[in-house]
């Protein structure tokens, strides 16, 4: 079968091997490629529960994480390969319907979704799924081993005693880092948000590509804390790492999953069908089963593990705010300090 | 001269192959190159992207980085190599052959591997931790002991061959002068195997500076060249800057490339038909010694793989030591799954298959053909190219190329062909080599007894030359086949939802924290290498059998 596929896109295939291929390949009304972010683990899940209604469409995934997704769709911006964006960061998803990537789609069903969790536009060019939020987490064996008090805020991180014991992702490639550092931006102001960072700098081992490392590394004991998000934490708790999930009395940056459809998609209908469905029922209870917080609210069901009053903690986060200043951002944090190993310094 | 219908097919031949080079190797690079002087929406700004470059000390501190980790792993890896290489050659020590196929162990698996093995060995839960006393081996200490591992058969390959020929009448010649040892070791040994030495340390040099596995998984925060333009390229999708750090990483790797043809043309003057074969004699205290050596050696080369098989079982280390295959879930892990296995497998052998036909080919028609110099030695320098350009440049100088909008072939972006192509190119230059080196000891008479006959050259070489080469012709397919289980570099910014690879992910799952997972997926492309390389053997010692009994007398 692997053969087939080589022939088939160089366009030369021999007329025998086009009949074997057509039948051994099942007959599907169409494959939607589609981008997206959501954690490797469920992604089987959620092709499997649309599939149930929808089994004529079939899913091909291209997973990564949400800066390297954004960055994808970006470069891709010519010659797009995507036909849809399923679990996504809303941040992410206004920065490209600015550039006018995105086709506007009221999917059915949409107004049962909270008005927060859409695009304010009619047509909306991207819908909410859920919010993901971020979180400390805690090995409360290696926190013991070096005597780390349990931080309760954002600011107990800066204090020394935590030097060298904090890991967390790094926001150009991170969906979840960047939702941390934009949301210290908000709270505590540009000035006050840099100089928590730089404060926050000193303490931390290593930056992470990915927004589910540092909780990984804290579950396997790499690191005694790492900044990562909710449903990350209880995922590893549920696995039986000795975790503590710390929601900082601050409050906490989040994000929203969202989805689109790429503009000029040649698989129109389908993409449609798979954006009604995303914000169906069906859809908003798989969410539940991660994700406390999530588009249809009255469905939500308290997540095991999943550190209670998200929602209270929650920050009134602006997305335009982030979006728009997204590149900025960006840069500076990389002047500031990509540079962790800087030989001068050392 | 009058054109034959046989030269007019091998130069069709030789040029087509030489145009597949200019298409998948000059034309991507040259798009590469007009790329570092482009803004993104593709306007020519001149030497901004460069000036941006060197005015920001976060990438610019990333070549002293490099230079740092490549010239102290060089200096390292000599060392153990030649040390390996001298016993091996120059002592009657036992398991002579054991200990060579050993230290190929890292030829057959991925650089990221090393490092994950280190993260079990001196991370913070680490087994032997308290060896590094209080140091992190998350860095510059991580990475070179995981270039040293990764670098050190290249070396000892070479080294092994530049020992192998010394002339046995200048030692003889020493001792009537009653030289000591050590001086004969300082005037002859060293001298002897000089150009060796060189060609090893540049070979060692590049390599160490052009990885992107080992500092990927163990350099903690510590940037070099190779891991700025990953994370410009796909952290930042800032493929301009990408360009401008690829530029600045070929530098070093193109100086060392020509260093390495010159050295590479003295050394074959330096041997004469008068020599005789140096062979070592027993000296039970040097040969218990080097006996050590080569023994500790070769257990930190199957103790970083063992560890690594280890951590792929262990549930959920450190806290779970209890031993099961959960780690092998791969379909719930990212990178691609079980899928990329088989990708992988399937890539190898394409690769292998297809890489070895072009290149034998490729090497067939500018070794035999006849007259047209100038096309001819414009081939050998295509084919020699892909030796100075890092797998990551190239894989790189692809998206350029092929990504772009107006190209026909745009369609094979993401897909498996453009995988093979990339991968065929990146390894070119030894298959060649190998190649035109088998096809040099054939002698030239069996092409003119061909055409006295009026044998068209095909069936010649059909019936002759492959036959003859097919040892070479193994040699190329198999080291085709282990390079494309292994490498990341190149098809790391290739590969496409259907065409994940087991090497990427292995990354990918190191890079969400799943560094078990990445164990275990590293060690099944080591098993499978390993896999096909003793088939290899068997299989070639029973060709040689069959078709190499001439050589025989």
């Amino acid at each position: 079968m692997q053969f087939h596929k080589i022939f088939k896109s160089a366009g030369k295939i021999a007329a025998g091997v086009i009949a074997a291929s057509v039948l051994s390949t099942p007959a599907l009304a169409a494959t939607l490629t589609v981008y997206t972010a959501v954690e490797a683990e469920d992604l089987k899940k959620y092709a499997a529960r649309f599939n149930k209604d929808h089994p004529d469409i079939e899913i091909k995934w291209v997973r990564d994480s949400t800066g390297i997704v954004t960055a994808k769709l970006l470069a891709e911006k010519a010659n797009p390969k995507a036909d849809m964006i399923w679990g996504l960061a809303a941040t992410s998803l206004l920065l490209m319907k600015g550039e006018g990537m995105l086709h506007a789609y009221r999917p059915k069903g949409i107004e049962n979704i909270s008005p927060k969790f859409r695009d304010k536009a009619d047509p909306p060019s991207w819908t909410g799924m859920d919010a993901w939020v971020a979180a400390i987490c805690v090995n409360t064996v290696e926190a013991k081993k070096h005597n780390l008090p349990m931080p309760s805020s954002w600011k107990d991180l800066t204090k020394p005693v935590y030097k060298g014991h904090v890991i967390m992702p790094n926001p150009n490639s991170s969906g979840t880092g960047f939702l941390d550092v934009s949301s210290w931006l908000q709270l505590f102001g540009e000035e006050g948000g840099w100089a928590f960072m730089d404060g926050l700098h000193e303490n931390i081992s290593r930056y992470t590509h990915s927004g589910s490392a540092p909780c990984k590394l804290a579950a396997r004991g790499e690191t005694a804390i790492g900044v990562s998000f909710a449903f990350r934490g209880a995922k590893s708790k549920a696995q039986g790492a000795p975790l503590e999930i710390i929601i900082p009395s601050e409050g906490i940056g989040w994000d929203m999953e969202a989805t689109a459809i790429i503009k000029g998609t040649k698989n129109m209908t389908a993409a449609m069908i798979l954006a009604d469905w995303s914000v169906s029922e069906a859809a908003n209870k798989m969410y539940n089963e991660g994700y406390a917080v999530i588009g249809i609210q009255r469905l939500a069901k308290p997540v095991k593990y999943f550190p209670e009053n998200i929602a209270g903690a929650m920050i009134d986060n602006d997305f335009q705010w982030a979006a728009t200043n997204r590149k900025r951002i960006l840069k500076t944090w990389q002047a500031k300090y990509d540079s962790k190993s800087d030989p001068k310094k050392k | 001269m009058r054109l034959s219908r046989d030269d007019i097919i091998m130069r069709a031949f030789m040029i087509t192959i030489g145009l597949y080079l200019v298409v998948t190797l000059a034309l991507p690079l040259y798009t590469m190159l007009s790329k570092s002087f482009e803004n993104s929406d593709g306007m020519f700004i001149g030497l901004t992207n460069y000036i941006e470059y060197f005015n920001t000390p976060a990438l610019v501190y990333s070549i002293e980085n490099s230079l740092f980790i490549a010239l102290i792993t060089t200096a390292i890896t000599i060392t153990i190599a030649y040390t390996f290489a001298y016993a091996l050659t120059r002592s009657c020590m036992p398991f002579k052959g054991l200990f060579k196929a050993l230290t190929m162990i890292p030829i057959l698996v991925p650089s990221l591997l090393p490092g994950i093995a280190l993260v079990y060995l001196f991370g913070n839960q680490g087994m032997l931790k308290e060896l590094m006393f209080g140091h992190s081996i998350y860095g510059p200490i991580g990475i070179i002991i995981a270039e040293v591992f990764f670098t050190l058969p290249h070396a000892i390959i070479i080294l092994i061959t530049a020992l192998s020929i010394a002339d046995a009448r200048m030692y003889e010649a020493a001792l009537s002068l009653r030289a000591s040892r050590t001086r004969i070791f300082f005037t002859v040994t060293i001298p002897g195997c000089r150009y060796g030495l060189i060609s090893a340390a540049f070979v060692v040099f590049t390599l160490a500076i052009t990885d992107f596995g080992a500092p990927k998984v163990i350099g903690g925060d510590f940037n070099v060249l190779a891991t700025d333009i990953y994370k410009q390229v796909i952290g930042q999708q800032n493929f301009e800057m990408g360009a401008v750090v690829s530029m600045v990483l070929m530098i070093p790797a193109v100086f060392a490339f020509v260093v390495d043809r010159i050295v590479q043309k003295r050394q074959a003057a330096s041997l004469t038909a008068h020599a005789v074969a140096l062979v070592p004699k027993p000296n039970k205290n040097f040969d218990r010694t080097m006996l050590v050596f080569c023994m500790l050696v070769s257990f930190f080369l199957l103790g970083m793989l063992g560890v690594c098989q280890y951590a792929a079982l262990v549930k959920f280390y450190p806290y779970d030591l209890n031993i099961g295959l959960t780690n092998y879930q791969f379909d719930l892990m990212d990178g691609g799954g079980w899928d990329s296995y088989l990708n992988s497998i399937e890539l190898a052998s394409w690769t292998a298959i297809l890489g070895t036909v072009l290149v034998f080919t490729g090497a067939y028609m500018v070794e035999k053909c006849r007259g047209f110099d100038n096309g001819r030695s414009v081939f050998q320098m295509l084919a020699m190219l892909p030796m100075a350009v890092p797998g990551l440049v190239l894989g790189l100088a692809f998206i350029f190329f092929f990504n772009a909008p107006d190209n026909p072939l745009n369609v094979i972006y993401h897909t498996m062909i453009i995988l093979v192509i990339s991968t065929i190119v990146h390894f070119y230059t030894v298959s060649h080599l190998t190649a035109v080196t088998a096809l040099k000891q054939l002698d030239v008479e069996f092409e003119s007894v061909a055409a006295s006959l009026k044998a068209p050259f095909y069936r010649t070489f059909w019936r002759v030359t492959v036959p003859i080469c097919l040892p070479a012709i193994l040699d190329i397919s198999i080291y085709l086949f282990v390079n494309a289980m292994t490498t990341v570099s190149a098809v790391i910014f290739l590969y496409g939802p259907d065409t994940n690879l087991a090497s990427v992910a292995v990354l990918n799952m190191d890079d969400a924290g799943d560094i078990a997972p990445a164990a275990a997926m590293g060690m099944m492309i080591f098993y499978t290498a390993a896999g096909v390389r003793l088939a290899h053997y068997f299989l070639s010692r029973m060709l040689d059998k069959r078709t190499q009994s001439w050589k025989m007398r």
